[in-house]
């Protein structure tokens, strides 16, 4: 039934569907590392396109140059009715050019009412003064053509995030804009409020726009696209019709595989220390309202538990749940078979956890501070302030760690931002190490280092599992899981979907349960 | 989701009540509140001071007369907070407006028309080089403002350190000339009728006020200063002139600071280095107690008025009462500040909630 309908629609769009937008051999060079490297990309008159990818594919990247908040190198961008090609130089120019960006973080101004954040710029006069009854009146219209009923006259921040996203597609829509950018409108919505969004992207889409929508959410793209376009380390991998692409090839697709030729890597070790294992950390039901749903997880002593799944799947919010990075609002937590309830991460901390966040730079070093400083904090903070430990102590570990892990640093007191990323990474861990924790999150804990680093890294985290310590691996690079875990959890659209052990941790597997529903 | 589907006649009068209660408290709730404290205030006078003939409309009137300076001055604060900026420099813009026309029209004999025309242009120009500095370069509007602080005041210092009073006739009948009132009149102690008056000060203070409110209000420029201090990442995005909107502002901010300050000198017919230190503050404090918080974004130039009035009152309160030190009025002052920034807190916690 549901391709039937689809199948006819499609028909339709490909009588009437023109391309309203353009670009060709679109190349963009970060600091002499490439960003988008000859990316083509269609966009026709009244579709839903998907635009996919995983870390660093060059989406976003591929957004900024075309909303004009970044520029690119080479490549031309033509948009229907020019007889030349464009190149915005701001969001006003792109908007001016008929592409309009509804954000993720809300760019409206939260202490204006609806009726204004709609017409801003655009105010109906009489007298010379602003007209707000006309003003309100055409702000009501422009919502209610996208069938959304609520009073204008109240405060943008009056309402939830949800409405406050549909008041800015309305706006842009009402500035009869062509293209419209939706840039991970779903992340933070419910289910309710996401139906209710795509419900106004068709209505959108009637209308004759196009409409780029940039999500991690497998689901929806099935849910509410016409067509999918996939780049993968800046790189077009290709553009495809929705039913010609099954789930599982746009999996394989994103993470760079070829779903009939996967070649097999294996842990060289596995653990099997019996049954009777410790259980450091048992998750019943624990979850977060909107970040990720109740799971139940299990981790023992010399467990490597790697989570999978594609970028926005709710690895990393799973993790920071379990450390209370985010405090979860469900389920509960026991910690060596104790329940364990936990405010702050500092908590965790002194029950014995550790947590390495995947954004080093934001949330873990502080990179003025010396290689010694940054390996001491944490066991500072877990002993109190009041306690400090004396510098000889302090330089006792930090010397011990700088040989363990092979830090390469011209000395101790060297300030951390004159690290190479991987032996900043190793500062990190080794801060971790300090406390001696019996459990570690480690989100995405070899990105962005080189080859040899990565590979001593996977060797120490075997090492510490085998040592009796838990340990939550977090990778985008399946290889490196593969090498790495004794376990596997399969995550997908911020859910826990399935677990893998032992003989069926392959790739296949693991692509099958991401791609999960109906592997065609 | 939506808070507009409509039922019963018994859950549709619900929630039109519901609807008045979101307008009073989402949008004008700071408004009000300091309306009815200003109405709350003046009642218990009116019962504390009964015997002092607190209800005289001159009463009122002198709350106006003797800060139509601090209005003026005040209502160009309201729209640079609302810009989420701020200005400390006004107190010290204040003394060297009064300087400059007691020196000119005292020292240099030129006409008191013409020395108001000039220290208005002084006050563009001063405005002009503060919003260029915080608009364009994007320098902090503390830092800015500060100094210009410091070099009004040193310039006030430069053109006299002694203190000159100004004897200009055409100046001195403008500061008194009494505007009577055609109602309201009463019988002096000597038995006649006299009428209450206010001074042309008044007149000026509140024309700025009705003006930047229907500026406001109603022109692009006016909402554009709202969007802005609300996000100004967005009111970019959505296409508005972020930059010259913050210079308009610290221009006009800067004429109505010298225009406050002409007003002052009509109160003091005279000016001296050490003239309205402390002013900005006042202006800053009864423009947040009117209900515009320094975040940006939020504010009317009639909470503004009754900010001042509330100030006024209060002053007028201790002076009445006779016995207690002038300082007291600061304190009072102090706690209602408090209060005030308490509220906007809570509400801000409350909405915070509400949309979540």
């Amino acid at each position: 039934m549901f391709f039937r309908r689809l199948l006819i629609e499609r028909v339709d769009l490909m009588a009437t569907g023109t391309e309203i937008l353009k670009m060709r051999r679109i190349t963009k060079n970060f600091l002499g590392v490439r960003a988008l490297h000859n990316v083509d990309f269609t966009l026709r008159s009244g579709e839903i396109h998907a635009l996919m990818g995983e870390n660093g594919a060059g989406k976003s990247t591929l957004i900024k140059v075309l909303t004009g908040a970044e520029e690119f190198e080479t490549g031309e961008i033509w948009i229907e009715g020019k007889d030349h090609p464009i190149i915005n130089r701001s969001p006003k120019e792109a908007q001016q050019n008929g592409i309009s960006t509804v954000y993720q973080e809300i760019n409206l101004c939260p202490n204006l009412s609806v009726g204004e954040n709609i017409m801003l710029g655009r105010e109906p006069k009489r007298l010379g003064a602003i007209d707000w009854k006309t003003m309100n009146k055409k702000a009501k219209e422009a919502l209610q053509a996208l069938e959304i009923d609520i009073d204008v006259t109240l405060k943008l921040d009056h309402y939830s995030i949800a409405i406050q996203q549909m008041v800015a597609i309305a706006r842009a829509v009402d500035i009869s804009s062509r293209v419209l950018i939706l840039d991970e409108p779903t992340s933070s919505l419910t289910e309710n409020e996401v139906n209710k969004l795509f419900s106004i992207m068709r209505k959108v889409r009637e209308r004759g726009l196009g409409i780029i929508f940039v999500t991690h959410f497998l689901e929806q793209v099935y849910e509410v696209c016409d067509r999918i376009t996939v780049l993968r380390n800046g790189e077009l991998v290709g553009e495809y019709e929705i039913e010609n692409l099954p789930r599982v090839k746009l999996v394989a697709s994103m993470l760079g595989k070829d779903f009939d030729d996967l070649s097999e890597v294996k842990r060289e070790k596995t653990v099997t220390n019996g049954d009777a294992r410790e259980k450091i950390i048992e998750a019943d039901g624990l979850g977060r309202e909107g970040r990720i749903k109740p799971f139940d997880l299990e981790v023992c002593r010399g467990d490597v538990v790697g989570l999978s799944g594609l970028l926005g799947s709710g690895r990393s919010e799973l993790a920071r749940a379990i450390f209370c990075a985010d405090k979860p609002d469900k389920g509960e937590l026991k910690v060596k078979g104790k329940k364990f309830n936990a405010h702050t991460p500092l908590d965790s901390l002194k029950a014995g956890m550790a947590f390495l966040p995947e954004n080093r730079k934001e949330e873990g070093i502080i990179a003025d501070l010396s290689v010694r400083e940054n390996i001491v904090i944490a066991l500072q903070a877990r002993h109190g302030m009041f306690k400090l430990l004396s510098k000889k102590e302090q330089e006792e570990f930090t010397d011990r760690f700088i040989d363990l892990l092979n830090i390469k640093t011209a000395d101790r007191e060297t300030p951390l931002k004159q690290l190479s990323g991987g032996n900043q990474q190793k500062v990190i861990l080794a801060r971790w190490l300090l406390t001696n924790p019996d459990f570690m999150i480690l989100d995405e804990p070899t990105r962005g280092i080189d080859v040899g680093t990565k590979a001593e890294i996977q060797r120490l985290v075997i090492e510490l599992a085998d040592q009796g310590k838990a340990v939550i691996f977090i990778s985008s690079e399946i290889e490196e899981m593969l090498r790495t875990c004794s376990r596997m959890v399969i995550m997908r659209d911020q859910e826990k979907v399935g677990e893998l052990s032992d003989d069926d941790i392959t790739q296949e597997n693991i692509m099958k349960a991401i791609a999960g529903g109906q592997a065609v | 989701m939506s808070k507009t589907k409509s039922g019963s006649p018994q859950t549709d009068s619900v929630k039109a009540l519901r609807q008045i209660k979101e307008k009073i408290l989402g949008r004008n709730f700071l408004l009000f509140v300091t309306i009815v404290l200003f109405i709350a205030m003046y009642i218990g006078g009116l019962i504390a001071f009964k015997d002092k003939n607190f209800g005289n409309l001159q009463v009122f009137l002198n709350l106006l007369i003797s800060n139509a300076g601090l209005i003026i001055t005040s209502v160009g604060m309201t729209m640079v907070l609302i810009v989420a900026g701020i200005d400390i420099s006004v107190g010290s813009v204040i003394a060297v407006t009064c300087m400059m026309l007691a020196a000119m029209m005292e020292n240099a004999n030129i006409g008191a028309v013409p020395a108001m025309l000039i220290v208005l242009v002084f006050g563009f120009v001063f405005g002009a080089a503060q919003g260029f500095l915080i608009a364009y370069l994007k320098i902090q509007p503390f830092i800015v403002t500060l100094a210009g602080m410091f070099f009004a005041r040193g310039l006030t210092a430069v053109i006299s350190l002694k203190m000159i009073t100004i004897t200009n006739e055409t100046f001195l009948s403008i500061a008194q000339y009494k505007m009577y009132l055609p109602f309201g009149a009463t019988v002096n102690r000597k038995g006649v009728l006299v009428y209450p008056y206010i001074y042309p000060t008044v007149v000026a203070a509140l024309v700025i006020v009705a003006l930047v409110f229907i500026i406001l209000r109603y022109t692009k420029f006016g909402r554009s200063v709202y969007a802005v201090g609300g996000n100004e990442q967005s009111a970019l995005l959505m296409g508005l002139n972020v930059r010259r909107t913050k210079f308009i502002v610290y221009i006009i901010n800067g004429v109505l600071a010298t225009l406050g300050g002409i007003a002052f000198c009509l109160n003091t017919t005279g000016a001296f280095v050490e003239l309205a230190k402390g002013f900005e503050m006042d202006a800053i404090a009864s423009t947040v107690i009117g209900g515009t918080p320094l975040t940006g974004g939020v504010g009317n130039v009639f909470g503004t008025l009754f900010g001042v009035l509330i100030k006024a009152t209060i002053e007028t309160f201790v002076s009445f009462q006779g016995n207690l030190s002038s300082w007291w009025s600061k304190i009072i002052i102090a706690s209602l500040l408090a209060f005030f920034i308490i509220l906007q807190t809570l509400l801000t916690m409350r909405k915070r909630q509400d949309s979540q």
